[in-house]
């Protein structure tokens, strides 16, 4: 029901929203919950497990019960907190756990059942047989429980994530967050602000006390302004800090644009955020906590606190007739403001004997709340006197439990305060972090004033800034009188988590069944597993197991309390890594002439090379590949090589740290000439392999594989640093600078010197020699390396001009009856000739089992030398690079698959060895493989079975040398 | 988790990558024993407390010292290895 006056609300404005598909009207400053009870909607979703009827119980982001969905289709959102939720026009809402409607649930029946569903009732009940635990029980299970429901569609919403640094973060905008942050503001640090709701002020929204003489708002108001033009201030609203981490980094999670009925374009759903706080404020108030007694969770019963909320903040009455039960002063003032508002009060129930106020109102002191009726909402409360009072809103207060969780989130436990019943955090328990407050027990307004000075003045000491002089203004100072009551006993189950349905009675049972560990008591009863986390209720849950354990609450402890404070939605914590926004894309210069090309491309790492380049007329990619096969082994061909990794290093003894990083030696090498290289890891193992081109006297160029570039770069970073420190090199990545294609076939020279400004001859340029030279005036450089084993060049040009030499190179080399070739045809070219890639130097295999042992040096140290020699990494016991033909009728050879003696079982202890690269060579006309074989070098000739479990296949191989083609390597020299 | 890289400054934990204790500051040389190599290579010691260990800057390629306390997660100092000394 609407009041007639007062609020934070827009009478001039009208909203019209729909909840259920019923329409309904509010007002700007209306959450969705509070128009919902302006149109005494009370039923407003079903429970967990016994599908209660249940209506608000808060007005913030701890509700358990008002979850609902927002939107339709594709964007709707499940398990909105009404309590949470702005109004906005045309909002879309629909209630959660309920089929065919609110009002009439099937699955009520489970509220019958609930004797048979209590606490670790699926550990008992649905156990036999076993063949139904899939088929029957978990359906079944998975269709009854769970709240709201997901679209099933992709999310269509943006999400964004952003960072921040301040000085100060104050978490919670209340009286005591305001001080602080408008104290710490003033000295001139760099603050950061933030509330989970739209509207800055805490409970001073909803509470009718003066500060200064000003009402809340208004105080809150001229605090906000001030804060506001200050430029060392961000002030972020409806921005709820979920989590503190180490190094003062917290996450926050700012809702954009749930409030809006058009977001325009771009703008995101929500933000999450990582703040980097060299000191913190938290100032996150306080919940109030309910009572457990019989019935306790019809709609009509609500906090107390939370009907404050409605009839100051909202100007709603959550009822016509309202009773107050409480057991502290709250409950008195609650009287006050319902009869302030002209609201009519029943019975105020004080469970402390001898409770007077002074208020014109029943009083019912020294008795407790014991039953209530009403089945779809509250009609009537039963007092333990017997007597029945007919109301349709309670206002419960059980006191309030202040809010510790993220001082406690670096695995802190709080302390017990007997004073005020409710657990309070110690001192430091995340570094750099006060609490003040109401979160720190202080209570009256007025000590959340002086707190939050006292909290920002301590921060600004440990920043070295000077606190300036700042008055708290004068406010309420009323003392927290309360008598602590968990559970009413009586007739009916008596909830404490709502949203999962636990009560005490489950609570006694876990402690029976020796479920005594606070830790022990939540699994098993559910307890605070919902998605408020228990916020109202793991307080009372404990004290109940404290009380059937016959323990006080501070030996009975809390549970952890870990992030996030509020659920936080995967899409916004992976923000932007959507599709293509999951990893970055490295495009070569190539890139562009090779779509055109119509070229299918493949992953490399984050480089995307193509796989082949089609004709019109082929149907197969297996067509285009040979072809391109053909093209270098016949003719010419052209591939992007760009993505090796490409490493300059300069200095006098750039050679003698190359000689230390790779295995052989290079500071012997020529100018103008070019060395493979092979690169271990300290533990022996081949880390990569490349060329490497000596420029200059003291400049070297080494290539890395496409794979491994950036570990290599970390690799002599690390070497140089560590181990390296007095030798004079210095070395930077040059990957990206150079555009670098492979000009291959027996026409590669007569491509070349088509194109360069000077021809060049086999004399002045062999096999393995490098130099600069002049294309159409441009500088490049000119390597005679091969990767196919024919006559072949790797020519570099400055990456802007890699796009322009690309489309002349294959221009000219389809002039020469050649053309470009992608990754198929160039891994079926190195197959042929057995050179290796990272599917053969995986991290398992050293120098000798590939055949390079004779590399290692023995003149001089490298890393991974001693390794080396380790007993085990050589010699025949070790599996041995070899090569495969088909010996059989199948000629498969699948990588992955493993070899077997002929005759021996195929299974994991027989295995000799594994196929690593295949394809099927054109030039030789048959399939060919290189793998892995024990004493492989030493079988040559030798016939063994190849199986693939997975794909099935059995084959016979020959074992064979792995360099297939052209052995006398005279193609590569010619 | 924030790291101060002594080139750059105060950085998220995400610009770093972990190595492993500065015990690999000290290199057995190849006229080593192999055992004392497997020490170096695979032998850690574990403690609850303090420590001291590499990390990698990937965003300036440093390698540092960092003295941190493995159960309060607390960063002393950070060094770069370059001038940390074996």
């Amino acid at each position: 029901m609407r009041l007639s006056k007062g609020g934070l609300i827009d009478r001039s404005a009208e909203i019209s929203f729909q909840f259920d598909d019923q329409w309904y009207r509010g007002h700007p400053g209306d959450t969705l919950a509070s128009a919902l009870l302006a149109n005494d909607v009370r039923l407003v979703g079903r429970s967990f497990k016994y599908h209660r009827p249940r209506g608000v119980l808060t007005a913030g982001s701890e509700e358990p019960n008002a979850l609902v969905h927002i939107g339709k289709g594709a964007a709707k959102t499940p398990n909105i907190r009404a309590t949470a939720q702005e109004l906005y026009q045309g909002l879309y809402a629909t209630s959660q756990n309920a089929w065919p409607s609110l009002k009439w649930d099937v699955m009520e029946a489970n509220n019958a059942l609930a004797p048979f569903l209590g606490a670790g009732f699926y550990y008992k009940t649905f156990m036999w047989p076993r063949s139904f635990w899939e088929r029957v029980y978990e359906p079944f299970i998975r269709r009854a429980a769970g709240l709201g429901g997901l679209s099933g569609q992709p999310d269509p919403d943006l999400y964004e994530k952003a960072f921040a640094q301040c000085d100060l973060l104050v978490i919670g905008a209340g009286p005591t967050g305001l001080m602080a942050a408008l104290t710490a503001a003033r000295a001139g640090a760099d603050v950061i602000l933030a509330d989970e709701n739209e509207r800055f002020g805490g409970r001073l929204l909803s509470e009718t006390g003066t500060l200064d003489g000003k009402s809340g708002a208004d105080w809150v108001a001229s605090v906000v302004a001030e804060l506001t033009a200050m430029d060392n201030v961000r002030l972020m609203t409806r921005t709820t800090v979920t989590g503190a981490y180490d190094g003062g980094t917290y996450g926050a999670l700012e809702r954009v644009s749930h409030h809006l009925a058009d977001t325009p374009a771009g703008l995101p759903l929500e933000c999450f955020w990582r703040i980097a706080a060299k000191r913190t404020v938290l100032a996150a108030g306080a919940l109030e906590r309910p009572i457990a007694f019989p019935n306790n969770d019809r709609p009509g019963i609500m906090l107390a606190s939370a009907v404050r909320s409605y009839v100051n903040r909202y100007a709603v009455s959550p009822g016509k007739t309202v009773a107050v039960f409480g057991n502290n002063d709250d409950a008195h003032q609650t009287v006050r403001d319902l009869q302030a508002a002209g609201v009519e009060v029943v019975a105020l129930i004080d469970s402390r004997a001898g409770a007077g106020t002074g208020l014109d109102v029943p009083t019912y002191a020294g008795q407790t709340v014991t039953g209530t009726k009403g089945r779809l909402g509250l009609f009537e409360i039963a007092l333990s006197s017997g007597q029945a009072i007919q109301a349709d809103c309670l206002a419960v207060s059980g006191g309030w439990n202040p809010s510790v969780h993220m001082a406690c989130h670096m695995n802190g436990r709080p302390e017990w305060r007997a004073d005020i019943a409710s657990f309070v955090p110690r001192e430091n328990m995340v570094p750099g972090m006060i609490a003040a407050g109401a979160c720190n027990g202080d209570f009256s307004t007025a000590a959340c004033l002086r707190a939050g000075i006292a909290a920002a003045t301590a921060a600004l000491g440990d920043l070295r800034m000077t606190a300036p002089e700042i008055d708290a203004p004068e406010a309420e100072d009323a003392p927290y009188a309360l008598e602590p009551l968990w559970q009413v006993p009586g007739k009916g189950r008596a909830w404490l988590d709502f949203q999962n349905d636990v009560t005490t009675k489950d609570i006694k049972q876990a402690a029976r069944e020796n479920m005594v560990s606070v830790e022990h008591m939540k699994r098993y009863t559910t307890q605070g597993m919902a998605t408020d986390q228990g916020k109202n209720s793991n307080v009372g849950a404990l004290a109940v197991l404290a009380d059937a354990t016959g323990r006080g609450i501070p030996e009975t402890g809390t549970t952890t309390f870990r992030p996030p404070y509020v659920p936080v939605a995967l899409s916004a914590l992976g923000a932007g890594a959507r599709g293509k926004g999951f990893a970055p894309e490295r495009l070569t210069t190539s890139h562009a002439a090779t779509v055109q090309a119509n070229a299918p491309m493949i992953e490399a790492g984050l480089w995307y090379r193509p796989s082949y380049f089609p004709k019109p007329s082929e149907t197969h990619w297996r067509q285009s590949c040979d072809r391109e096969v053909g093209y270098v082994r016949n003719a010419v061909g052209v591939c992007d090589v760009s993505t090796l990794g490409k490493i300059d290093l300069k200095g006098p003894d750039a050679g003698k740290f190359l000689d230390f990083v790779y295995a052989n030696t290079f500071s012997t090498l020529k100018p103008g000439k070019v060395r493979y290289g092979l690169m271990l890891r300290e533990d022996g193992f081949v880390m990569d392999d490349g060329t490497t081109a000596r420029l200059g006297e003291d400049h070297y160029l080494m290539t890395t594989t496409t794979a491994a570039a950036g570990q290599v770069m970390k690799h002599l970073d690390y070497v140089q640093q560590l181990h390296a420190r007095e030798m004079k090199v210095r070395f930077t990545s040059v990957t990206e600078h150079w555009a670098q294609f492979a000009v291959a076939g027996p026409k590669a020279r007569a491509l070349l010197n088509a194109l360069l400004d000077a021809p060049v001859t086999d004399a002045e340029f062999p096999f393995m020699g490098c130099a600069p030279v002049s294309v159409g005036g441009i500088a490049g450089r000119l390597f005679r390396i091969s990767f196919s084993g024919e006559h072949a060049y790797e020519i570099a040009v400055p990456a802007r001009y890699g796009d322009a030499l690309f489309r002349d190179l294959v221009a000219r080399a389809e002039g020469l009856g050649g053309g470009a070739y992608g990754m198929e045809a160039l891994n079926v070219l190195r197959i042929e000739k057995g050179f290796i890639t990272h599917s053969e130097i995986h991290g398992r295999v050293t120098a000798d089992d590939i055949g390079f042992g004779q590399m290692v040096s023995a003149k001089k140290d490298c890393i991974g030398k001693l390794a080396s020699t380790r007993p085990g990494l050589h010699g025949p016991e070790r599996e041995q690079l070899v090569g495969l033909k088909p010996a059989g009728a199948v000629k498969m050879m699948p990588p992955g698959a493993h070899l077997f003696e002929q005759g021996a079982e195929a299974v994991r202890v027989n295995s000799q060895g594994y196929v690593t690269s295949a394809g099927f060579s054109p030039t030789l006309g048959t399939t060919l493989a290189l793998g892995f074989l024990k004493d492989g070098r030493a079988r040559h000739g030798e016939v063994i079975e190849v199986v693939d479990h997975l794909r099935e296949v059995k084959a016979l191989a020959e074992v064979c040398d792995p360099v297939f083609f052209d052995p006398d390597g005279g193609r590569v020299r010619g | 988790m924030r790291i101060t890289c002594p080139l750059c400054g105060e950085r998220d934990l995400r610009e770093f990558s972990y190595t492993g204790s500065d015990d690999y500051l000290k290199r057995p040389d190849h006229e080593a024993s192999i055992d004392a190599l497997d020490a170096h290579l695979h032998l850690r010691t574990n403690p609850a407390g303090e420590t001291r260990d590499l990390w990698y800057h990937d965003a300036c390629g440093a390698w540092i010292v960092a003295e941190r306390n493995t159960i309060t997660h607390e960063i002393h100092a950070t060094t770069l290895v370059a001038e940390a000394g074996a």
